[in-house]
C-alpha cells in the first residue's frame, strides 16, 4: 500500500512552473529517493510535502487522508516528519531540550498543569524524557544530551536532527540532503542509520540526496525529477542506464554540439 | 565561552549561583528582607519599593511575551488598563465587592489578549510590534472618551477593599499585596518557563519553522504567550486601581508601555532574576537621583545608554551557550 501518494502536483511561483504535474508514490515500509540536478525542484516538493508552500494543483495524500491545505504542524502531528537541508537546529539549547522537541505534538500539557504540576503533567514530562533518550540512544547521541546543540561538531548535529525527527513517531520520515558536509565514515554510519531506522523502528523514508553512491545504495525505488517533472523511475540500476538521468545530469550531445559550434 | 577560572568576584559568584542549594539560601534570605523591610523603612520608601514590586508583576508578565516568547509587544499598557478599569468600574459603578472583580479582570484582560493576539500573532515580529502599538493606544483612547470610564478625568473614589475585616488602606498592606503578588509571579513564571510550553515558546523563539516542523502550533503557542501575559497585566492593574484609588486614561500611555519593555530589556529578556532587577532599576534609579532635580531623567537615561552599551543583553542576561 502507498503510504504517500502525489497526484499532478503543480507548485508555481508567480508564473515560473517550479513543480510540473509530478506524481509518484512511497510504498509503506520502503526506502526511496529522489534525485536530480540542482534547481530540479527536490527541496520545493518537501516544502509542499510538509505543508510550507501551498501547491497550486494537485493531491497530496499521506496515510489515505489528503494533506493538501493541513498547517506544517498538523502534518507532522499526522505522522510526516522531516529534517532540514541547513541544519536548523535550536542551537542554544541542550541536545535533550532539542529532541523534546519533537515529543510536542505527541502530549498535551497547557498551562495550568505547568503551574500546579499536576500527576498528568508529570507523567507527561517523565514521558518526554523517557523517549527522548531512546531517540538520543538511538543514534548514538545519548552521552552528549547536556551539551549545547549549537557546540557540537558538525556530523553530531545532524544526529541531533534525526533525533529530534524521531521523537515525533513519524511513520515517514523526510531526510533532506542528510549526507551534505559528511566526511567518508559518517556516510557509513549514515548508511547503516537509514537502515536501521526502517528495519527497527518500521519507518519509512524518503530522501532527496546529491551523493549518488549513498542513493544507489540504500534505495528501493528511485524518483528522478529534472525541471520539476518526473523524468526517470525504478530501481538503482534502472535509473543508472536511463539515457533521460544521463542526458539532464551531464547534458545531451546535441547540447554539446550546440556549445562547441 | 567557558567561564575564566580567573579571581573575578563576579564569575565566582555566578558559579556559586549554579548550585541549586545555594540559590535557595539567597533566595531565602532575599526573601527574608523583602519581609522584614517594612518594619525599618520610612514611608516614602515603602511606597518606592511597593512600585517596584508592582513594576516586578508588570515586567514579569510581558516578560512571558517578550522574553519567553520573543514577540515584541509595544501596547502592554492596554492590559493592565483593561483590569484596573474592569475593577474600578465593578466597584464603584456596580458595588461589586473587590476580590470577586479580579477574576472579571482577568477574564477581561484574557479576551483582549485573544481578540488583539488572535488575529495579529500570525504576523511577524516588526508588524506585531506596529499593531501592539495601536492597539495600546486604542484601548486609552477609548477608555478617554466612554462615559462608564468616566472620560479623561478617570475613574475616581474606588473603594480600599477589606481583607478579613481589615481595611487595606496603609501602604505597609500595599506592600505585602504586592510583594505576594510578586512571588506569585516569579513562581508563575518559573513554572511555567520549566514546562512543555516555555520549551515550546523557546523552539518558537529560536526557530519558527524547525518548531512548526517538529509539530509546533506556533500561532497557538504564541497566542498562548500573550494573553498568559494580559492576564499578568489585568491582576496587577485590579490591584493598582483600589491602590491608587483613581485612575485616568494618562496612566496608560504608550510611554507606560514602553517603561515596561524598558524594565524587560534591561535586567535581562527571559531570566526571572533579571527582570526583577530591571523593574527595580526602572523604579529606583529615577529616585536615587532624584536630588538632581530636573535633571535626573537625563541621568537615568545616560546610565541606561550605559548599561545598553556595555551589557546588550542586560544586566542578568540569560546563560550562554
Amino acid at each position: 500500500m502507498a503510504l504517500l501518494e502525489v497526484q499532478n502536483l503543480v507548485l508555481r511561483f508567480s508564473g515560473l512552473e517550479v513543480i510540473r504535474e509530478l506524481s509518484f508514490t512511497v510504498e509503506q515500509g520502503s526506502i526511496a529517493s529522489l534525485i536530480g540536478p540542482n534547481g530540479a525542484g527536490k527541496t520545493s516538493l518537501f516544502n509542499c510535502l510538509t505543508g510550507f508552500y501551498r501547491p497550486d494543483a494537485g493531491q497530496i495524500h499521506f496515510n489515505s487522508h489528503s494533506i493538501l491545505r493541513k498547517k506544517p504542524h498538523k502534518i507532522t502531528q499526522a505522522g510526516m516528519a522531516r529534517t532540514f537541508q541547513n541544519l536548523r537546529l535550536f542551537k542554544s539549547m541542550t541536545v535533550m531540550e532539542n529532541v523534546m522537541s519533537g515529543m510536542h505534538c505527541r502530549t498535551s500539557a497547557g498551562a495550568l498543569g505547568a503551574v500546579f504540576q499536576t500527576p498528568a503533567q508529570r507523567r507527561e514530562e517523565e514521558l518526554i524524557r523517557r523517549v527522548s533518550e531512546e531517540c538520543l540512544a538511538f543514534v548514538g547521541l545519548l552521552e552528549k544530551k547536556n551539551l549545547h546543540a549549537g557546540n557540537l561538531p558538525y556530523g553530531d548535529q545532524r544526529r541531533v536532527e534525526w533525533a529530534r525527527a524521531l521523537a515525533t513517531k513519524p511513520k515517514l520520515l523526510l531526510l533532506d540532503e542528510p549526507a551534505a558536509g559528511l566526511n567518508h565514515d559518517e556516510k557509513q554510519e549514515l548508511i547503516e542509520l537509514i537502515l536501521h531506522i526502517r528495519n527497527e523502528l518500521g519507518i519509512t523514508i524518503l530522501l532527496i540526496e546529491h551523493d549518488m553512491g549513498l542513493v544507489m545504495k540504500v534505495s528501493e525505488k528511485i524518483t528522478v525529477i529534472d525541471y520539476g517533472k518526473k523524468i526517470a523511475e525504478g530501481t538503482a540500476d534502472e535509473v543508472q542506464n536511463n539515457p533521460k538521468v544521463i542526458e539532464a545530469y551531464l547534458g545531451s550531445e546535441d547540447e554539446e554540439d550546440l556549445l562547441w559550434a | 565561552m567557558a567561564p575564566s577560572s580567573d579571581t573575578s568576584v563576579v564569575t565566582n559568584g555566578m558559579n556559586w549561583l549554579q548550585h541549586q542549594q545555594n540559590r535557595m539560601i539567597v533566595l531565602m534570605v532575599l526573601a527574608a528582607v523583602a519581609m522584614v523591610i517594612p518594619l525599618v523603612a520610612n514611608n516614602y520608601m515603602l511606597e518606592v519599593l511597593t512600585n517596584a514590586w508592582f513594576y516586578t508583576i508588570l515586567c514579569l508578565g510581558l516578560n512571558i511575551v517578550v522574553g519567553y516568547a520573543g514577540l515584541l509587544d509595544l501596547g502592554y499598557a492596554a492590559f493592565f488598563a483593561v483590569g484596573a478599569y474592569t475593577t474600578g468600574i465593578l466597584t464603584s459603578e456596580f458595588g461589586v465587592n473587590f476580590w470577586l472583580t479580579i477574576p472579571a479582570a482577568v477574564f477581561c484582560s484574557m479576551v483582549a489578549g485573544i481578540i488583539i493576539g488572535g488575529p495579529t500573532l500570525r504576523l511577524r515580529s516588526d508588524y506585531l510590534a506596529i499593531v501592539t502599538l495601536g492597539f495600546g493606544e486604542i484601548v486609552r483612547i477609548i477608555a478617554r472618551n466612554l462615559e462608564i470610564t468616566g472620560g479623561a478625568s478617570g475613574l475616581i473614589g474606588i473603594e480600599r477593599p477589606t481583607f478579613f475585616g481589615i481595611e487595606l488602606s496603609q501602604g505597609i498592606h500595599f506592600y505585602y499585596v504586592f510583594l505576594l503578588l510578586a512571588i506569585a509571579a516569579c513562581f508563575i513564571s518559573y513554572r511555567l518557563q520549566h514546562s512543555r510550553l516555555g520549551r515550546a515558546w523557546q523552539y518558537v523563539r529560536e526557530d519558527e519553522d524547525a518548531a512548526e516542523a517538529m509539530g509546533i502550533n506556533r500561532v497557538g503557542v504564541k497566542l498562548y504567550a500573550y494573553v498568559i501575559g494580559a492576564m499578568f497585566g489585568g491582576v496587577a492593574g485590579s490591584f493598582f486601581a483600589v491602590k491608587m484609588t483613581a485612575i485616568s486614561p494618562e496612566t496608560f500611555t504608550f510611554a507606560q508601555s514602553v517603561l515596561i519593555l524598558l524594565g524587560v530589556v534591561l535586567g535581562g529578556m527571559g531570566k526571572i532574576p533579571g527582570v526583577i532587577v530591571g523593574a527595580f532599576a526602572l523604579v529606583l534609579f529615577p529616585e536615587v537621583f532624584r536630588g538632581f532635580g530636573s535633571m535626573r531623567m537625563l541621568i537615568f537615561a545616560i546610565v541606561m545608554l550605559i548599561i545598553m552599551l556595555y551589557r546588550p543583553e542586560g544586566i542578568w542576561p540569560r546563560d550562554k551557550t
